[in-house]
């Protein structure tokens, strides 16, 4: 309630119930201030997509208040003030890959010599120049995700959701992409919500790891990452980098033996799927 | 993917004449099964399952050699009879063929955007296709032909009544293909239904449209042949058909030879699709169809 007005994205009491009764959310409190990157990480079933779909108005909540931007989280959506990566990178087949990084722009009506700058200039942050007449599916699935976040980060928005985006990529790719999202972000200026599964992926980007519980999905505890920045591949060797993977996992194992004791319930609507 | 991209170039390599010579090896082989059997069922007195000689099975150079045969004693030779016939019946299959393909896009456009709409409409649809051609021919041709349209005009809406079912099912199918995350993507801009429609939907739904479309690229000429022969319109390859029936035992060679132009047609019609389908296409090579 404190810092709504600067805060990015401000959630009061946010509870999300499926129809089948299963609740996937309950009492969800957060507040994400501007330049931060906040990761959610959580076992599968703890709702932490659903979480970063409400904050995107792609799904209600069944109670609460969502905030974007000091604005209601639809208003946000009808503004542009986010980008959305996803796991896949949901490229479009018959577009080149400048095309698809131009298609929020034409969306938003840019004309034509505007939009081919700024593509120009996103494929230059993503490391892709020479791969604007490329069709994706003659990118490896790095690449593809690169023009995915080129795509989120054309029109500026001040904020950028990310599903799990290196969840479907070998380990190497994963590591040298995280490298280059941190360049990015720091470049872009823009406040990031990361969900993953990944205990150093979150360790290794965020300025904060918020760990979720399970049936029903809660905040279990933030962890705050005061690893310095900028961070490089020295950082994932710093001794206070595996302190706070130890916390982050000991969170996780707190958060799940919770969730157990609960337990019995049916699987929850997201498991499911 | 890898290796489909590798296939993919190899097959580019193939010079075109290459292909040709594997559609001629066909064509010659399956002449070669026929002038085949026909010596084997002749030579062996075989009379199953239907007696084999020059009127059942005409050899295939006899057959080649009609289209240069006078129809009538002094008149042109059958190929231009057959030629203007066929141009009579293309022009009703490609008239029928691209409005029954606006209809059937359009019906999917209309229905993907409402489930209740889809429900109501769809049986009705499919039930459509259950009535016979040959049951509403006469009707159509002489129902319209009492309004003033000339024949082929009904004739060609005859075919487009066969071709707007494959193209709007498919289509349909198409339009809500798109994976689930594209739409979440285009929500998460808050595009216009117009939008989704125009940048998601019907891109992704072309190659079932193409699919559709060779379907009933097809189906037109069948349509076409068929609509013509209760409507008892002359001037086509469905008149031409009933014609050369009638003298078959005398000239079985004639109807053999409509037949092949009736395939040909088909097969260009066919051909133009598959044309216009790389044209406009450009995709992964494992996505064509």
């Amino acid at each position: 309630m404190t810092g709504s007005a600067e805060s990015v994205v401000s959630i009061q009491g946010l509870t999300k119930s499926f129809r089948a009764g299963v609740t996937a959310l309950q009492d969800i409190d957060l507040e994400i201030e501007p330049g931060e990157f906040v990761s959610l990480i959580g076992p599968s079933g703890c709702g932490k997509s659903t979480l970063l779909r409400i904050i995107g108005d792609l799904v209600q909540p069944t109670a609460g208040t969502v905030s974007v931007n000091g604005k209601p989280a639809h208003q946000a959506r009808i503004d542009h003030d986010y980008g959305i990566v996803f796991q896949d990178a949901v490229l479009y087949d018959w577009r080149t890959v400048q095309r698809n990084v131009a298609l929020p722009l034409e969306l938003l009506g840019w004309d034509r010599a505007r939009r081919k700058e700024r593509v120009r200039e996103m494929l230059e942050l993503v490391e892709l120049t020479g791969f604007e007449s490329s069709r994706p599916w003659q990118l490896s699935g790095g690449m593809q995700q690169r023009v995915s976040i080129a795509r989120a980060l054309s029109f500026d928005p001040a904020l950028l959701l990310m599903d799990e985006p290196f969840g479907a990529l070998d380990e190497m790719t994963r590591e040298r992409l995280n490298m280059e999202l941190l360049r990015i972000w720091e470049k872009s200026g823009s406040t990031v919500v990361f969900v993953t599964h990944s205990i150093p992926e979150a360790v290794f980007l965020s300025t904060r790891v918020v760990v979720m519980s399970a049936r029903p999905g809660r905040i279990a505890t933030t962890i705050e990452v005061d690893l310095p920045q900028p961070r490089g591949g020295e950082t994932r060797e710093d001794a206070r980098f595996f302190e706070l993977v130890t916390a982050v996992r000991e969170a996780l194992a707190a958060g799940h033996a919770d969730g157990d004791s609960s337990g019995g319930r049916p699987a929850t609507a997201e498991e499911l799927f | 993917m890898g290796t489909a991209a590798v296939e993919h170039r190899e097959w580019k390599v193939v010079p075109a004449f290459s292909k040709l010579a594997t559609y001629a090896i066909v064509v010659i082989a399956l002449c070669a099964i026929w002038q085949g059997y026909k010596w084997l069922w002749e030579t062996a007195g075989w009379t199953w399952p239907f007696v084999v000689d020059d009127t059942t099975m005409p050899n295939i150079w006899d057959i080649f050699a009609a289209f240069g045969e006078p129809v009538t004693t002094g008149g042109p030779a059958l190929i231009h009879p057959l030629l203007d016939a066929a141009w009579f019946t293309a022009k009703e299959a490609i008239a029928g063929f691209v409005l029954g393909a606006v209809i059937g896009f359009g019906i999917a456009v209309v229905l993907v955007h409402s489930r209740l709409l889809e429900r109501g409409l769809l049986p009705y649809i499919v039930a459509s296709q259950t009535v016979p051609i040959l049951a509403i021919a006469p009707m159509v041709v002489i129902g319209l032909g009492s309004k003033g349209v000339e024949g082929w005009k009904a004739v060609a809406i005859l075919a487009a009544y066969l071709t707007f079912f494959p193209v709007a099912i498919n289509s349909l199918r198409g339009l809500q293909s798109a994976d689930p995350r594209a739409f979440e993507l285009m929500e998460s801009y808050a595009s216009s239904r117009w939008s989704v429609l125009w940048r998601l939907r019907v891109p992704a739904s072309l190659p079932y449209l193409f699919t559709a479309l060779k379907i009933s690229a097809t189906a037109a000429v069948i349509g076409a042949i068929i609509g013509e022969t209760p409507a008892s319109i002359q001037d086509g390859l469905g008149g031409a058909i009933v014609n050369f029936n009638q003298y078959y035992s005398l000239q079985p060679t004639f109807l053999w030879a409509t037949n092949i132009v009736c395939a040909v047609l088909g097969l260009v019609l066919f051909g133009a699709v598959a044309l216009a389908e790389r044209l406009v296409l450009r995709r992964a090579p494992e996505n064509f169809a």
